[in-house]
């Protein structure tokens, strides 16, 4: 099995609305699309984040850009006005997200 | 077909200030739009209104005005719709206004109001609209003391009359950003706001979301930028609309920057929960049927962009006191440092401690070390040096002052390699917390007057 990162098959984005925050993933390939949406599941984020304890992540599907946009619910401790994290606004979870190991099936 | 062209000068308060003037000097634009308003800016903004009568508003925006001055001289079709009227649109609009006249120039400026809903929270209470947070429900009213300020977003219909009663410079309070683009966009074209013409609000509030964070659509904070994208000449974003609704997204010629699928794709996700359903004040826009196509190198046109309704609701948006931060920083270098640099955040706070200082909720994180998405990207080698960040929060003004004298005293009491303090003791900020909430739209009155 051979392994890689999100970010060898995708690119992205994210962003905040108050306490929440959304990382647009999206896939270089139609292909690319297809192993996103079978493995890269609510779960997994809501896993791979743990350790900001999202509340819960909610999952859509965006197959014109070929994109899966997750939401994830009161992870910015706080959010842009009262968090004391220097990444108050989740700039920096798409490019985390991008950076998990993945295996290919 | 009629297509009009709408460059976004500015995505935010603190955007560069040169941005609009090379914008309108070469994009060939029919209209200017300009945002300001983050979610919090409001409550700054009504601190300053509260303190002086003619204060207000974003102030940038006047030096910006000075800029255009030459431009609006060579080019008197160019017209201006902007929110940087804040908490105070009139004040900002007779300064304006006294720019221009400096300047021998004469526009008509509108300004448009009713956004505010802080004068008459009292009787919204009173008359059920309860303003409950839309996370959770609590009513507002238990945080009425706390409350600086209270804004309905506004769709596009108060600055569609304002360039129908010939405004060349329209200056609004809080509207969606989107907004800004859609009011041009239905004046040009004679779109309605009912049922008929839905659709093509989607198609406009696509457009107005993809040039709303300016740089952000042309190669900002895109993934695979490199020396090549020229981000020192970075274009800001044109939408070109046709009357069908349909445009495509592109950047003055000769700037740096790039317009291509994947900024586009990027940027049209970005702060966005369920794509199904973007509510604005004009429509709720589907996202899942807008189509992109790379159709020159930095043109890319955009189709589809449907709607699936409109609310009888407006987004405001309320911001109240919650107590003060600061946050502060020191440099440590050296072996150890990631280690030293955590000790040394403890002893900050344990000394306070013994100052008798406790927070509601402190923070220690080391840059450097994986402090951006703590505990998921985490520093696989020990750097020869990091920042060391600590924050608190609490009601209390006077601890969180006394917290920003405890870092000084690690440049000679602390470990071997703790250096980087140079700018001084850490400001004070007061803190605003922000609260979601709707309102039916029969209980706000957008109000437009022509200077």
């Amino acid at each position: 099995m051979a392994t890689f990162r999100l970010l060898d098959i995708a690119h992205g984005r994210s962003g905040d609305k108050g306490n929440h925050a959304n990382i647009a993933i999206i896939a270089n390939t139609p292909g690319d699309y297809a192993w996103l949406q079978r493995h890269l599941t609510a779960d997994v984020v809501e896993r791979y984040f743990a350790p900001l304890k999202p509340s819960r992540v909610e999952r859509y599907e965006v197959p014109n850009l070929h994109a899966l946009n997750f939401v994830l619910y009161d992870v910015l401790a706080g959010g842009a006005s009262r968090s004391l994290r220097s990444d108050t606004q989740g700039k920096a979870l798409a490019l985390a997200l991008l950076q998990m190991e993945c295996q290919r099936d | 077909m009629k297509r009009i062209r709408i460059g976004n000068g500015c995505g935010f308060w603190g955007d560069n200030l040169d941005a609009p003037v090379r914008l309108a000097e070469t994009g060939q634009l029919d209209y200017l739009t300009l945002e300001y308003l983050a979610e919090l800016t409001m409550s700054i903004l009504a601190l300053q209104k509260a303190k002086n009568p003619d204060a207000g508003f974003a102030t940038d925006f006047l030096d910006v005005l000075q800029r255009l001055v030459p431009i609006l001289r060579q080019q008197p079709g160019l017209l201006i719709v902007t929110n940087a009227g804040g908490m105070n649109p009139h004040a900002c609009a007779r300064q304006a206004q006294h720019i221009l006249a400096h300047a021998g120039l004469h526009r008509r400026i509108a300004v448009v109001t009713g956004d505010d809903l802080l004068p008459q929270l009292d009787e919204l209470f009173a008359t059920g609209h309860t303003l409950n947070h839309l996370d959770n429900g609590t009513p507002l009213a238990a945080l009425r003391d706390r409350v600086v300020s209270a804004n309905a977003y506004l769709g596009a219909q108060p600055i569609v009359q304002a360039l129908q009663q010939g405004a060349h410079i329209v200056i609004t309070g809080r509207v969606a950003d989107a907004s800004l683009t859609v009011g041009p966009a239905v004046h040009e074209f004679g779109w309605g706001f009912g049922a008929a013409d839905l659709d093509r609000l989607a198609a406009g509030t696509v457009a107005g979301h993809l040039i709303e964070c300016g740089a952000q659509a042309t190669g900002g904070l895109w993934i695979h930028a490199n020396d090549a994208t020229q981000l020192e000449n970075i274009g800001y974003p044109i939408a070109e609309i046709a009357a069908d609704g349909t445009f495509t997204i592109s950047k003055p010629p000769h700037s740096g920057g790039v317009v291509n699928v994947e900024t586009i794709a990027e940027q049209l996700l970005y702060e966005v929960a369920d794509p199904r359903h973007y509510y604005t004040p004009d429509v709720v826009a589907d996202f899942t049927t807008v189509r992109l196509e790379q159709v020159q190198p930095d043109v890319v046109a955009v189709r589809g962009g449907t709607a699936n309704g409109i609310t009888n609701t407006y987004k405001v948006s309320v911001a109240y006191r919650d107590g003060y931060m600061s946050a502060g920083t020191l440099v440590i270098a050296g072996p150890n440092a990631v280690w030293k640099a955590r000790r040394s955040g403890e002893i900050i706070l344990a000394k306070l401690r013994q100052a008798g200082c406790t927070f509601a909720e402190s923070y220690v994180e080391i840059l450097g070390a994986g402090a951006c998405v703590p505990g998921v990207i985490t520093a696989t080698s020990d750097p020869p040096e990091v920042v060391l960040r600590v924050a608190v929060r609490d009601e209390r003004k006077a601890a969180v002052e006394r917290f920003t004298k405890e870092f000084a005293p690690l440049v000679t009491s602390g470990f071997a390699g703790t250096t980087g303090y140079t700018t001084g003791r850490p400001p004070v900020r007061e803190v605003f917390a922000y609260w979601p909430a709707l309102i039916a739209k029969a209980a706000v009155q957008p109000i437009v007057e022509i200077l």
